[in-house]
């Protein structure tokens, strides 16, 4: 180098910059897990590791964007928590300390314990799983080992929503329909923070504000998309019923309603038997073919299917026995029209004036009636008619666990279903629309397997655990009454648990009611933190013991976890899970699908790196442990294990039905079939070929009334969606409620117990209606003044993320939000500390104020305290100090009334009432600022997860110069 | 912002040694000064000893202190590379000034100019160190004219301190030095004074409605921080000093940085002597401890705008 | 060199518009930011105590949150940050060594890591908080506007965009030529009156923020036409009446 340059290089230093430097060695292709979202990823790795995950454009869920977490997923996939291999309990349940054992070890004590069971009594396994996305795998695992007890975590998180949906429409809000984002002008979304469609809600939320048109947010704290809102609504929790219903009333009193519709595609001119006290009162009349009888304009009966019959919608009918019927639609306006459903008398409850409500009413009718929607495709109706338009009104509404998690939720969801349909708004342009596989029929089925007769040592259930029951007679019940579930579901306590109980799991096999049992297996689900009601006494009873036996109450736990959570240290049997980059998944049309409105799709997860310890995909094991125990499904003919290949050759090579497997795309021998046909040894070839997932594009003419769309059902029925190519009617009125009714005023063989009755026949109303959250109603609400809600934080998935390096520094630990003026009138400041008590507990947090929340409301992130020594992370981590958790405040019972002790859930469908919490706020002290209370003994470390490092210095998977501490 | 501990020390221990620099390069020359070649290697020694042990404490300060040398590269644009420039010639002309006064005898001619020449870079660099804060628009306490002024009386009273201490220290007799102590003690009270007062009654231009667009439905104020713990900025920007530490280190800063040695260059006025020698000396020991507190304070007070996203409602 | 280049008539200013009428606040951009980053030009970007108390790390873009307003009709806006690549930018002019520099032909302000002796003096000249220390290596880091993706020659054309703006989901950050009026940058700043941050500091931030549409709160007009007057003496009986002979056909 010349002086000269030297000095130029001084003076002005010059950087080169490799502006086109490579980015990968490879890209792959696979399905994200930092939560259910599902999104389609790229991974691109470099140098043995992650350069870079992005989305994947051409994928139907997330068309290339990704979230927070998402692109959060090489710290996932580094995350110093995960477990590196098998463990077995060497200290006492809970504290942590475990013995490592191998593979062998592991599955032959499973099989073991689980061998034992299925000989003599098969529902003492109780099978529950949380987050997981193979549930159509799990559930049937469960029916061949022949134990009724097996749920997923929809109970505790949203069963209301898809049950309302179910038994109203035949889908659901939940993930199972979505707004017809593109077209619609007015869109009102319930109790929504985050929810599972993360990103195209985010996707379309940007649409309707680029488009104008109007969005409105009902949710008493406004962040997140409530933030964008045009218009937010901050309703008092637990009132969304009245607030809808008084909308309805506004409707009915306007006229405004779409009759055409209502005769179409709905029971409102159905015939509803008027005759109070016979066992018959309240359901529909019916001919002997038991087709629903209307009243036609002359005066005489005929049947509701057909059609181009004309009913009235309203009048009395005189039915052949003489006795009187009404339509549906009179007993719902005679309902609804009345005063108490006035704006006026429900604006103080809601917290929401009149004016407002009316205006809103207003708002979404003009957008239903003045701006119809016309799109110029032609289209068959399930009669055969031709349309050569379709027609929508563009008014949508989306709702979630704001409405879910509510003792009321399932008849404020089906309030919201009946306003969508009063306007004409479901499955037409602009209006809601089903994502396949959906519309399923209505009334639902299959109904629940699990009755004493079909429960038998050795031999599998005749038929999935889950369902939906339609009368007393589909109830899982003995002959007293009596719950033969472990988790109460489809008894007396809960009759349409379609989901399942699962927070009740833990406290009903501690208790032995109604039965001990011997082993839980859980599987992702933290079930000793965050996703527990109660969480403090919950890791109390999974550590109790019978003091006449010295053995612990709930006998043995297996537990399938990636990471070192909180139940973890709950286990006997650890077993150790690959993470999402690792494995093979299956996102299947028999489960939660990613189906949109113009088509079904699923998807599959491909293994993007081998895993670097002794850890295996738990499907792979459960595979495993079922041909190792025998059950039918699991071996081959010759007694071998059906699918040795593991999980990858289940999802090619299992058929429900014969031509129904796990994935829907590339069926047949050369992959020439959609939705059904043979198995297709190179399916998977095909999927990775394709970006891993599949999708079905529906024609123009199919994508909408699907319900009612002759050559969608058709369609449906080919592929294997449905398998009847008939029309579901819409269920303004939902008859089966009316059965559980019925049975509760004494008709029928099948009775509530006393203690039941009461409450069924008062919660079991055929139309929706509203009444006081439970809680509410139990608690003295001058003591507990205020309400306390959770959200889900967008860039944090539950429990997950407090072990990612990146996301735990957006959010290391939670604070209490309260109203600025709640806060000026107990005298707080900003980070003042507080105790926030329940009926139930206490607990000691620090605050924030804000303006945007409902006074009557406090409210914090979900899931981020966390349980000290769990996750690796370091004992004075902010998530133990400063984080804290509201489970501690919810019961799993019911405020005590001296009556029954009912669980803390929605009455129809035992969804669990988290957002039913009660509270009063008081000042702590000064000495007792600065930590959260309660504080838990910090949890052992097993050896193998090693020290997490002490500065972290990623690139491209390179961490040759990492530090630890 | 953070007060650093080697910022801290380097500007205050920089500002005497510069300053000393100032008045021996000038005051010698002139022959206000006692002209012996151990006053001149005591002043010199001490003046460098501050000024090279401040840069070395400033270096100290840097993420690649190895790297240093490149800072004097950018002359055309930073108030940084021209201190470091101005600091380093500095001691050029004050090394011929030194060797031809400590080794020769010679105060004059060459020597002299020299002296004067080093005097000129002292003050330069001390008008750059100024100026390095000065130039900050995102900080109001800084971005002012009252900083650079304050940086001369302040850097000036110092150097000042030293030399009737050091010059009391050599020939024990009175001398006008101490007047002038007492003068420019005085006179860096008041323009602290004048600076508080201007920091205390204004506040920047920039609000958080400034800041974020936001304001037209009213109040802006934080809801969440990006981040839930403390990231490097509200490490270095974000510090926040209580108000009851302020008013009692302004207290330190008033007494201990003025009153005191004031009082105290009064008594070696008075007194003279061992008793007026001593008293210099005292009056150097508590300018230092107020100086510190005063540039402690420097810092601590300042607000920087990016305080404004994370919480502040002014700067 | 820490000089800024001379201003050219029609300079490229390559720059970032920030929606804030749409940002739901999902962070998304920060960790999209992050990752790329972490093993891009200006990689590694080190965490700290990442498992542990103070955890704190390099990020050139964070979200922030703001309420404005009172009561109920106060609002919550998410406010997503990095650096603004400023025309009159003084961490360039400040910086002693020539490690800060703004590039001629994008207008991009860049730190040279090899050169960046970590005085920290452009972080404190910098009003917006957008420069980045790296306590680590003892370097300045900061926003590069994705240099090595907006001109990859390795990604497909659609691709070459900033990290944070290909993630992110509402379509609230928008990449391009401010310099340019034609651009679809600057003619979203022009039809949504898009402005400056700090402007009195006169930085002249090239990256331009969309304040929240004002009329997005104010109701839509009441609908009394459409609905019945409030109070209506009307008796349900009455309104059940006005059904009797309508027919729903099938
Ligand atoms: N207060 C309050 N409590 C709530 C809620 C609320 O809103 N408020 N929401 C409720 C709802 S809706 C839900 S769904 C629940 C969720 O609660 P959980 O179902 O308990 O969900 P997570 O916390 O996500 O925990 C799942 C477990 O899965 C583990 N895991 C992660 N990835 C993998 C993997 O790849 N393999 C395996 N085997 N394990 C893995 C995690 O380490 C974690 O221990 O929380 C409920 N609890
Ligand atoms: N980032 C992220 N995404 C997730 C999850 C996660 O943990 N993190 N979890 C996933 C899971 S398991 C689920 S179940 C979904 C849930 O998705 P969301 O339904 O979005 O979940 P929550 O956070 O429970 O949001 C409930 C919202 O309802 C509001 N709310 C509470 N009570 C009421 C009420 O009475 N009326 C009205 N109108 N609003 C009310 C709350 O303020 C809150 O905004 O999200 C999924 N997606
Ligand atoms: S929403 Fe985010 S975390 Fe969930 S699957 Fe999609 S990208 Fe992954
Ligand atoms: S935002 Fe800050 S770092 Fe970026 S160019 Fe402007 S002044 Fe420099
Ligand atoms: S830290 Fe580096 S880039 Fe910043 S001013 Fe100092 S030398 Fe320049
Ligand atoms: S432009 Fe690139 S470096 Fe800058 S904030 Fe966006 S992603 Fe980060
Ligand atoms: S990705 Fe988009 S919506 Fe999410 S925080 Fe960034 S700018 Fe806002
Ligand atoms: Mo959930």
């Amino acid at each position: 180098m010349t002086l000269a340059s030297w000095l130029r290089e001084y003076f002005s230093p010059h950087e080169v910059i490799d502006t086109s430097a490579k980015i990968s060695d490879e890209v792959k292709f696979t399905t994200c897990y930092m939560c259910a979202g599902r999104c389609g990823i790229k991974v691109h790795l470099k140098g043995g590791g992650i350069r870079y995950i992005e989305g994947n454009p051409d994928h139907p869920v997330n068309r290339g964007v990704i979230c927070g977490k998402g692109a959060s997923g090489i710290m996932q996939q580094r995350s110093p928590a995960k477990l590196k291999r098998p463990l077995k309990r060497a200290g006492e349940r809970g504290s942590g300390e475990f013995r490592e054992i191998e593979w062998d070890e592991a599955i032959t004590t499973a099989v073991e314990w689980l061998s034992s069971i299925r000989a003599t009594d098969p529902k003492k396994l109780a099978f529950f799983t949380g987050r997981d996305q193979s549930q159509s795998l799990t559930g049937y695992w469960a029916a061949q080992f022949g134990t009724p007890n097996f749920a997923a975590h929809g109970g505790f998180c949203s069963v209301n929503m898809a049950a309302a949906g179910m038994y109203t429409l035949g889908g659901s809000f939940w993930e199972f329909g979505e707004p017809d984002w593109d077209r619609t002008r007015f869109f009102m979304m319930f109790g929504v923070a985050e929810d599972h469609d993360s990103n195209p809600i985010k996707i379309a939320l940007s649409g309707l504000r680029r488009r104008g048109a109007k969005f409105v947010s009902v949710n008493p704290v406004r962040t997140g998309y409530s933030a964008i809102a045009d218009e937010w609504v901050g309703i008092r929790p637990g009132t969304d019923g009245l607030f809808v219903l008084a909308v309805v009333h506004e409707l009915l009193k306007a006229e405004k309603i779409d009759l055409d519709y209502l005769g179409r595609y709905t029971n409102a001119g159905w015939l509803v038997i008027q005759a109070p006290g016979a066992g018959d009162d309240g359901l529909f009349a019916r001919n002997e073919a038991g087709e629903p009888l209307v009243l036609e304009a002359g005066g005489s009966l005929a049947g509701g299917m057909t059609a181009g019959v004309s009913a009235r919608l309203v009048g009395d009918a005189v039915l052949p026995d003489g006795r009187r019927a009404v339509p549906v639609f009179q007993l719902l306006a005679e309902r609804y029209l009345d005063p108490s459903y006035a704006p006026e008398a429900v604006a103080e409850a809601c917290g929401i004036p009149a004016a407002t409500i009316r205006r809103l009413a207003g708002e979404m009718a003009r957008a239903a009636f003045e701006e119809e929607i016309e799109l110029a495709v032609g289209w068959t109706d399930w009669a055969g008619r031709r349309h050569e338009s379709i027609r929508g009104r563009p008014v949508s509404i989306h709702a979630m666990r704001g409405i879910s998690a509510h003792s009321n939720g399932f008849q404020t969801c089906r309030a919201l279903h009946l306003l969508q349909i009063l306007l004409g708004t479901i499955d037409v342009p602009g209006g809601w629309r089903y994502k396949s596989p959906h519309p399923k029929p209505t009334p639902p089925g299959p109904k629940p397997a699990g009755r004493r007769e079909q429960i038998a040592p050795g031999k599998p259930l005749a038929g999935s655990p889950l369902g939906y029951p339609l009368s007393p007679e589909d109830l899982i019940i003995d002959a007293e009454g009596h719950p033969l579930r472990i988790d109460k579901a489809f008894s007396w306590d809960a009759p349409i648990a379609a989901h399942g109980l699962m927070h009740m799991v833990i406290t009903n096999a501690w208790r032995g009611d109604p039965y001990p049992i011997d082993t839980l297996l859980m599987y992702m689900a933290n079930m000793a933190w965050n996703s527990a009601m109660n969480s403090a006494e919950t890791t109390r009873m999974l550590t109790d013991k019978d003091p006449t036996s010295g053995e612990y109450r709930i006998p043995r736990i297996i537990y399938s976890d990636a990471y070192y959570s909180e139940m973890v240290a709950y286990a006997d049997l650890v077993l150790p899970d690959t993470t999402y980059l690792e494995r093979w998944d299956c996102i299947s049309l028999l489960d939660r699908p990613i189906g949109s409105p113009d088509g079904p799709a699923d998807s599959i997860r491909q293994p993007v790196l081998a895993p670097d310890r002794d850890v295996r995909p738990f499907q792979d094991v459960l595979i495993e442990l079922g041909a190792r125990l025998g059950l039918p499904g699991f071996i081959s003919p010759e007694g071998g294990p059906r699918y040795p290949g593991g999980y990858s050759d289940y999802i090619v090579n299992h058929e429900r039905r014969p031509g129904v497997g796990p994935l829907a795309g590339w069926r047949g021998a050369d992959g020439e079939y959609s939705g059904r046909g043979a198995p297709n040894p190179r399916q998977l070839e095909r999927y990775v070929a394709n970006g891993c997932f599949w999708k079905h594009e529906l024609p123009d003419g199919q994508r909408y009334f699907k319900h009612a769309n002759k050559d969608y059902l058709e369609t449906a029925v080919s592929m294997g969606l449905i398998d009847k190519p008939e029309p579901v009617v819409l269920q303004l009125y939902v008859e089966p409620l009316q059965r559980f009714r019925l049975a509760a005023q004494g008709h029928g063989t099948i009775l509530p117990p006393e203690t039941h009755r009461e409450r069924i026949a008062a919660y079991f109303d055929p139309l929706p209606f509203w009444y006081t959250p439970f809680e509410e109603a139990r608690v003295d609400c001058g003591t507990f003044p205020l309400h306390a809600l959770t959200q889900r934080p967008m860039q944090m998935y539950h429990s997950w993320h407090s072990q990612n390096a990146w996301l735990r520094q957006i959010l290391g630990s939670n604070r209490l939000f309260l109203n600025r003026a709640l806060g000026r009138a107990l005298g707080l400041a900003e980070e003042d500390w507080v105790w926030l008590s329940s009926h139930h507990g206490r607990i000691r947090v620090p605050t924030r104020l804000m303006d945007g929340v409902n006074p009557d409301v406090v409210w914090t992130w979900n899931a981020i305290g966390k349980r000290a020594g769990a996750w690796n992370l370091d004992p004075d981590s902010p998530e133990f100090r400063q984080g804290f958790l509201l489970n501690h405040l919810i019961s799993e019972l019911l405020p005590p009334d001296g009556s029954y002790a009912h669980a803390n859930a929605d009455p129809i469908t035992g969804q669990a009432a988290w957002y039913d919490l009660r509270v009063r706020v008081d000042r702590a002290t000064a000495h007792e600022a600065g930590t959260t209370a309660p504080s838990f003994r910090k949890l052992a470390h097993p050896v193998s997860l090693g020290r997490a490092p002490a500065i972290l210095r990623y690139f491209s998977g390179d961490d040759h110069e990492e530090q630890f501490s | 912002m953070h007060p650093a501990l080697s910022i801290i020390f380097f500007t205050t221990s920089a500002g005497a040694g510069f300053a000393l620099m100032i008045l021996l390069g000038i005051g010698v020359p002139l022959g206000l000064l006692p002209p012996e070649r151990g006053f001149g290697f005591a002043a010199l020694a001490i003046a460098v000893m501050l000024a090279a042990g401040g840069l070395a404490s400033s270096a100290s300060h840097l993420g690649r202190p190895e790297r240093a040398w490149r800072a004097f590269s950018q002359w055309r644009s930073s108030w940084l590379s021209r201190e470091g420039v101005f600091a380093v010639l500095t001691f050029l002309p004050a090394a011929v000034f030194g060797i031809g006064w400590i080794f020769f005898g010679a105060t004059g001619g060459l020597v002299g100019l020299c002296g004067v020449l080093a005097a000129a870079s002292a003050l330069a660099t001390i008008y750059c160190t100024g100026m390095i804060y000065a130039s900050l628009k995102p900080i109001h306490q800084w971005h002012n004219s009252w900083v650079v002024p304050n940086y001369f009386a302040l850097g000036l009273m110092s150097g000042f301190l030293v030399l009737d201490f050091l010059v009391r220290l050599w020939s024990a007799r009175p001398s006008g030095t101490s007047l002038l102590t007492l003068i420019v003690v005085l006179a860096g009270w008041w323009m602290k004074e004048r600076y508080w007062r201007f920091i205390d009654t204004t506040s920047a231009r920039t609000t958080p409605a400034t800041a974020t667009l936001l304001g037209s439905r009213g109040r802006v104020r934080m809801l969440e921080p990006p981040h839930t713990e403390e990231n490097y900025l509200l490490k270095e920007m974000g510090f926040r000093v209580a108000r009851k530490h302020r008013v009692r280190l302004r207290w330190i800063a008033r007494l201990a940085g003025f009153g005191l040695p004031a009082l105290l260059t009064v008594v070696a006025l008075a007194f003279g002597g061992v008793v007026g020698t001593v008293a210099a000396g005292l009056a150097v020991a508590s300018a230092a401890l107020g100086l510190i507190s005063e540039r402690w304070l420097f810092f601590a007070e300042a607000k920087h705008t990016v305080t404004l996203y994370y919480g502040a409602d002014a700067v | 060199m820490t000089m800024l280049p001379d201003p050219r008539p029609g300079q490229k200013k390559l720059g970032l518009v920030i929606d804030l009428d749409i940002c739901v606040g999902c962070h998304a951009c920060a960790t999209a930011c992050k990752e790329w980053n972490a093993s891009g030009h200006m990689g590694p970007l080190p965490d700290f105590n990442p498992y542990g108390n103070d955890a704190w790390g390099v990020w050139f873009n964070r979200i922030h949150s703001f309420e404005e307003g009172e009561g109920a009709g106060a609002r919550t806006v998410y406010f997503p940050k990095s650096c603004l690549h400023c025309e009159e930018p003084a961490c360039v002019t400040v910086c002693p060594t020539g490690a800060s520099y703004k590039r001629a032909e994008d207008g991009i302000v860049l730190v040279n890591e090899a050169v960046c002796i970590g005085c920290r003096l452009c972080a404190w000249a910098c009003p917006y908080g957008a420069r980045e220390f790296d306590a680590d290596e003892g370097v300045m880091k900061k926003c590069t506007l994705c240099i090595d993706r907006i001109y990859n020659e390795n990604l497909a054309p659609e691709d070459r965009q900033p990290a944070c703006v290909a993630v992110c989901p509402v379509n609230a950050r928008h990449f391009g030529d401010l310099g340019d009026p034609h651009s679809g940058v600057s003619q979203i700043v022009a039809e949504r009156r898009g402005g400056d941050l700090m402007a009195e500091l006169d930085y002249k931030p090239v990256n331009k923020y969309l304040p929240p549409r004002s009329a997005r709160m104010a109701p839509t007009q009441a609908a009394a036409d459409d609905t019945a007057a409030p109070g209506d003496p009307e008796s349900p009986g009455n309104r059940l009446l006005s059904w009797v002979d309508r027919l729903l056909s099938r």
